[in-house]
């Protein structure tokens, strides 16, 4: 007599601290073997890209900060890079400079927020506690730069909105050489930690075809082995300049992810380093008049001053007709913007690209026949914010 | 192995004659035109290849055009890391045309086509799994159709009598305002050349 199969049914989240925000997953377990996973996602779903049809250029930047709001600025870069090849406008040298600084910044505050939240998923604590810390320092840079901790609007198409303040390269300085101590002491508690790695080598193996097949990007691609960084292979802005190492894993597991995030942080800080030695002088955002507001001050002086200030920020400018997809290399992996502009002021059609939302969709393929505990290692490790997958 | 986009787009022309019925380069990215029912053969193409080598999807996505005959345009964006150029594959379709799916040739495209499904209610053929995917569980619509409203049709709020969740039609007491931008403040130059450009042709 064969024995009969049953399986159950587990409903997992929407409101579960392991399942990184808004999560439903239908499990079909045979014991503690997962058979099926089905997300449910778009409990987080706003309609950003309706909503941006309905805004001026310059109002859809704020949209992106609430996407992934992990590393903000990364994303309003993409859209930026977008309207900048249509309307063909060069961002100053400096503008260029302090993009990246604050790029490099995000990558750092997203990959923390990742490694200690997986660390968390799997039993330790402590990580987290550290993260968080650094990670709070990081936002006041934000903070002072934009004036906000999280969502930051400071990019513009043509540079950024304002110059850094007095002392915050100081600062940002006396960070950088604190923190890889910090990456150290994190190290020190999770890469050889017998625990964390029992719950994360082996698990959730990707090979390079599957991670090709299944659109992966960013660090589930590398950690696959392939070598593939947008930074690298197609440079936007100035990341020619700088010189950085691409980390690149062996195994594709989620211990290999863990470890090309790591060795990412060290060479962002290594960018941010190299990038305030080397910031040029000179204006943070392009000069053409008819795209970039006027300064606060010309405002009581000078009438075509004013004019232009009330019909930027009333009507916006127009943005050639056109189609474009730009992609920067965010923490998570390729963030696109594929922008179609109708020649009026606002954007006909922006589809965002989220580097998240083709990782969930893996979930079901990479946890067949893995236990149920290993669910959330491997969703840790996938680095999924709902923000981005739902948009 | 090709180095230039006006390769891949001389490659692409010679071995695809009589698919492509449009390609062009737009800020150096190729964006070519092909009917529905070539769309397998022509991403099976570019994946395979020994030249093309396409071998990931980027996004699928749809554009509403609702003054147009075929009212939709579905677009591929494709990837090349050996190359390292990528492809933007365009399709027209109307309303009720099936569009054959890809997911047998690249399984990421599975959410993908959800989601042009979920907002724009265009149907693919032979997908295994053709759910809405980001909106509600009794959501009804297409949420980035150019003539849904902003504001949506409905609306959800805690009801104290019935102790649940319930939809109510939206109530605004203002419209949303749409303002006219039309107007005739100058604009940059390209905007001129561009005006004198299009005046040109009409005469």
């Amino acid at each position: 007599m064969t024995k009969q199969k049953k399986t159950m049914n587990l409903n997992f989240g929407p409101q579960h601290p392991a399942a990184h925000g808004v999560l439903r997953l239908i499990l079909e377990l045979d014991g503690e073997i997962v058979e099926k996973i089905d997300p449910h996602i778009g409990l987080l779903h706003r309609g950003t890209e309706k909503l941006i049809e309905h805004k001026t250029y310059t109002q859809a930047i704020p949209y992106f900060d609430r996407l992934d709001y992990v590393a903000p600025m990364n994303q309003e870069h993409a859209f930026a890079l977008a309207i900048e090849k249509l309307l063909k406008i060069e961002v100053p040298i400096r503008g260029q400079y302090i993009r990246v600084l604050f790029c490099e910044i995000g990558r750092i505050l997203s990959h923390l927020l990742n490694v200690t939240t997986q660390a968390l998923d799997v039993g330790a604590l402590t990580p987290s506690l550290w993260g968080f810390e650094e990670r709070e320092t990081l936002m006041t840079f934000y903070e002072r730069v934009s004036g906000s901790r999280l969502h930051a609007n400071y990019f513009r198409p043509g540079g950024v909105h304002k110059d850094l303040p007095r002392g915050l390269t100081d600062d940002i300085i006396l960070f950088c050489n604190n923190f890889p101590k910090v990456i150290d002491d994190l190290e020190s508690l999770l890469t050889d930690n017998r625990i964390f790695k029992q719950r994360n080598v082996d698990i959730g193996i990707v090979t390079k075809q599957e991670a090709l097949d299944h659109s992966f990007s960013g660090v589930m691609l590398r950690g696959s082995g392939v070598a593939w960084d947008l930074r690298r292979s197609q440079p936007y802005e100035c990341y020619r300049d700088f010189d950085f190492k691409i980390p690149i894993g062996k195994n594709g597991d989620c211990f290999d992810r863990y470890l090309c995030r790591m060795e990412e942080m060290r060479e962002s800080v290594k960018i941010i380093k190299d990038c305030i030695k080397k910031m040029p002088t000179g204006p943070v955002k392009s000069i053409d008049g008819k795209i970039t507001p006027p300064k606060r001050s010309n405002l009581k002086n000078s009438m075509e001053a004013l004019i232009h200030h009330f019909k930027l920020f009333s009507e916006g400018y127009r943005v050639p007709r056109g189609e474009i997809y730009t992609a920067v290399e965010a923490p998570k992996g390729e963030f696109g913007v594929y922008l179609i502009s109708d020649g009026s002021n606002k954007p006909y059609k922006c589809k965002i690209r989220a580097p998240g939302f083709s990782h969930l969709q893996a979930m079901d393929y990479l946890l067949k026949g893995h236990m149920l505990a290993d669910v959330p290692a491997v969703l840790g490790s996938l680095d999924i914010v709902f923000g981005e997958v739902d948009r | 192995m090709l180095t230039t986009v006006h390769d891949l787009e001389k490659t692409v022309n010679s071995s695809l004659t009589t698919t492509v019925k449009r390609s062009e380069i737009v800020f150096d990215q190729l964006h070519i035109n092909v009917d529905v029912e070539d769309i397998i053969s022509t991403v099976l193409f570019l994946k395979t290849n020994e030249k093309c080598k396409f071998k990931q999807l980027i996004d699928i996505t749809a554009v509403d055009y609702p003054q147009k005959e075929k009212r939709f345009q579905i677009v591929y964006l494709l990837l090349s890391h050996e190359n390292n150029l990528r492809v933007i594959i365009n399709l027209n379709v109307d309303e009720k045309e099936n569009i054959p799916s890809v997911t047998k040739i690249f399984p990421s495209a599975n959410w993908m086509e959800r989601e042009v499904f979920d907002m724009y209610g265009l149907i693919f053929k032979d997908h295994p799994d053709l759910r809405k995917i980001l909106t509600d569980y009794d959501f009804v619509g297409y949420p980035l159709r150019k003539d849904f409203p902003l504001t949506g049709h409905t609306e959800v709020r805690y009801s104290e009598e019935k102790k649940k969740v319930i939809y109510e039609n939206v109530k605004l007491d203002q419209k949303y305002r749409e303002f006219d931008s039309e107007s005739p403040w100058e604009g940059t130059q390209y905007i001129k050349e561009e005006i004198i450009k299009k005046n040109d042709e009409k005469l």
